[in-house]
């Protein structure tokens, strides 16, 4: 697997076929880049279920936060990670122990042992990539900020 | 896995990059947006517009959709991650330079620009403590030469006007990521169809979108392209992309939008406080004019050589500039860097001087008297008289705009023509 470039179709396979996520590394600051993510990611209609070490309970974004994610009560489709590649490791033993199907690092993240161990633990792995990037990109709000989408269509799309 | 992103080709991009249908109403032409603002659904949808958390539009001075369109069109041909159209291209060297300088900052540029920018780095910058030192480009180790700790940029035309000097891209790319510098390229004079400043590692790209891209003399415009591959924390000097922004409650915007960064800061900060925007017809009018772009340049630098070759043998011509010529000192460089054409702007010398140079520019009957080039239309101008007019003499012929020259913009028109026309008020210069 390539984890250098993503075809426009296996990210939007992903992003349509996951409904609960768990974001590790979630900051209850509204300043922070996982905080944006959240938001922009219920916006869109997945639920977002903050997890955090340091947390000491409470919520985020109307959401309860917890320490480690064996302790969420529901399941889990991905695992958003927002923590440095040296956290990795760990996070992927216990997503592959919780049964999710796909684990999502964000931008500036990336390990590429663990993502070999996910992946022949039946995972599906992406890498150095934010999800309110690409869903953007990939349904054209982004090119509403005048990024380069690499999109080229005909189509009509949907809004 | 077998599915590999598929790269379309330039004419491809130029005709489709950034404008899909439109998804209101189906509309196959990009609309052009005529509003100042757009409707929140509610007040914490304004909110999150506010604080940069969704993507959307609020008020036409930040963004607007037939602007996005061209935004990103021109980010596609560049080959960059962004881009942030602008009122002109000297809006898009300002608002380039103000998205990281602050005051008693540096630069460096080349010395043979377009004389606006001299005029712009040189005297207008200053009022804002940003220092610009002009270097001779010709030497790219005159760039190293001259850094200080205080330097943040190095700053080229790919092929200068109206000099036609073709600079070495990639060796000045070398300098500048040495020392941790942006490294800007003015791609105007070239157009992405002839040369993509990125692939020789130029970290921003401007367009006077005025010139050929908009390509028919009717719309004002400028662009700055970002490539999203400069590593802004790499040092301390571009604070502005990776400290935090007191104006968004200390939100960092590298942190934030990664390679991002520089295109959502120019609208969000750029445009919000400097308001050099582009009007939505501006746009309409640019994206309308890039989807010819190819073909046009194909046939602006087969006349342009075609004009550049018969000068050179006119008994009333002294010298011609124009990089397509194996005699001129930069056709090595032009060779790789331009290699479809040295571009459609260029300059000669005609005997007799000042007195010749206006005798040429009032006896054109084809040609337009006036101060543009990218025209499709063939254009004249005599520098010393009106564009150069404001700088020194020594400005003035370090710019290459002496006396007797003359500048070109050769036009799409029948090549025949172009060259009788020529031919004709030369021959009254020498009455003059
Ligand atoms: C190379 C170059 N850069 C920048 C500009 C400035 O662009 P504008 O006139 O659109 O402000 C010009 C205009 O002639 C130009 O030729």
């Amino acid at each position: 697997m390539d984890h250098d470039q993503y075809a426009d179709e296996y990210l939007r396979r992903i992003l349509s076929s996951v409904r609960t996520i768990a974001m590790v590394g979630a900051s209850e600051h509204w300043n922070r880049p996982s905080f944006f993510a959240m938001k922009y990611l219920q916006d869109k209609g997945y639920r977002v279920i903050p997890v955090n070490p340091q947390a000491k309970g409470g919520e985020i974004l109307g959401e309860t936060v917890y320490r480690t994610l064996a302790e969420v009560p529901v399941k889990i489709d991905m695992v958003d990670i927002f923590r440095r590649a040296e956290a990795v490791p760990e996070i992927l033993d216990e997503a592959i122990a919780l049964g999710a199907k796909v684990v999502w690092m964000q931008l500036g993240v990336r390990h590429d042992e663990a993502a070999r161990k996910a992946e022949a633990a039946g995972l599906t792995v992406v890498m150095n990539r934010c999800p309110k990037i690409e869903y953007s990109r990939l349904n054209g709000e982004l090119a509403w900020s005048g990024v380069n989408t690499g999109i080229i269509s005909s189509k009509r799309r949907k809004l | 896995m077998a599915e590999k992103p598929r790269t379309p080709g330039f004419e491809t991009l130029a005709i489709h990059a950034g404008a899909s249908p439109d998804p209101a109403t189906g509309a196959r032409s990009t609309p052009i947006y005529q509003t100042t603002a757009y409707v929140f659904d509610d007040v914490d949808h304004a909110a999150s517009l506010f604080n940069l958390q969704t993507y959307g539009y609020i008020y036409s001075r930040l963004t607007n959709p037939t602007v996005s369109v061209l935004e990103e069109r021109v980010a596609a041909l560049e080959g960059g991650r962004g881009a942030i159209a602008v009122a002109s291209g000297h809006a898009a060297q300002m608002l380039a330079f103000f998205s990281f300088m602050e005051p008693g900052d540096q630069f460096l540029a080349s010395n043979k620009l377009y004389g606006g920018s001299i005029t712009q780095f040189g005297r207008s910058f200053k009022k804002f403590g940003w220092e610009c030192v002009f270097v001779d480009a010709d030497d790219p180790e005159n760039f190293r030469r001259a850094l200080t700790p205080r330097c943040k940029a190095i700053f080229v035309e790919t092929l200068s006007n109206p000099t036609g000097v073709v600079v070495d891209l990639e060796r000045i790319a070398g300098i500048a990521h040495e020392a941790g510098l942006l490294f800007i390229v003015d791609n105007t004079m070239a157009s992405p169809w002839l040369c993509r400043p990125m692939r020789w590692g130029a970290d921003l790209v401007i367009h006077s979108t005025t010139k050929f891209l908009s390509g028919h003399g009717n719309a004002m415009g400028g662009v700055v392209v970002d490539s999203g591959r400069f590593d802004w924390a790499q040092n301390d000097k571009f604070a502005s992309l990776t400290q935090p922004e007191p104006a968004y409650h200390g939100l960092r915007f590298y942190e934030t939008f990664g390679d991002l960064a520089l295109t959502v800061h120019g609208h969000a900060v750029g445009l919000r406080d400097l308001g050099a925007t582009m009007a939505p017809l501006n746009a309409f009018l640019t994206i309308t004019g890039i989807e010819t772009l190819p073909l046009r340049m194909e046939r602006h630098v087969q006349n342009a050589q075609q004009v550049a070759e018969q000068l050179a043998s006119h008994p009333a011509v002294s010298w011609v500039a124009y990089a397509g010529l194996p005699s001129n000192p930069y056709h090595a460089l032009a060779r790789k860097y331009l290699p479809k054409g040295a571009g459609s702007v260029f300059t000669f010398g005609v005997k007799g001087g000042y007195d010749a140079g206006v005798a040429l520019v009032e006896g054109v009957e084809l040609f337009s008297h006036l101060a543009n080039v990218g025209d499709t239309r063939s254009l004249i101008i005599h520098p010393a008289s009106t564009t150069h007019r404001q700088l020194t003499e020594e400005q003035q012929i370090a710019a290459g705009a002496g006396p007797d020259v003359v500048r070109l913009s050769i036009g799409i028109e029948s090549v025949a023509d172009i060259i009788a026309d020529l031919d004709q008020a030369l021959n009254k210069t020498k009455r003059a």
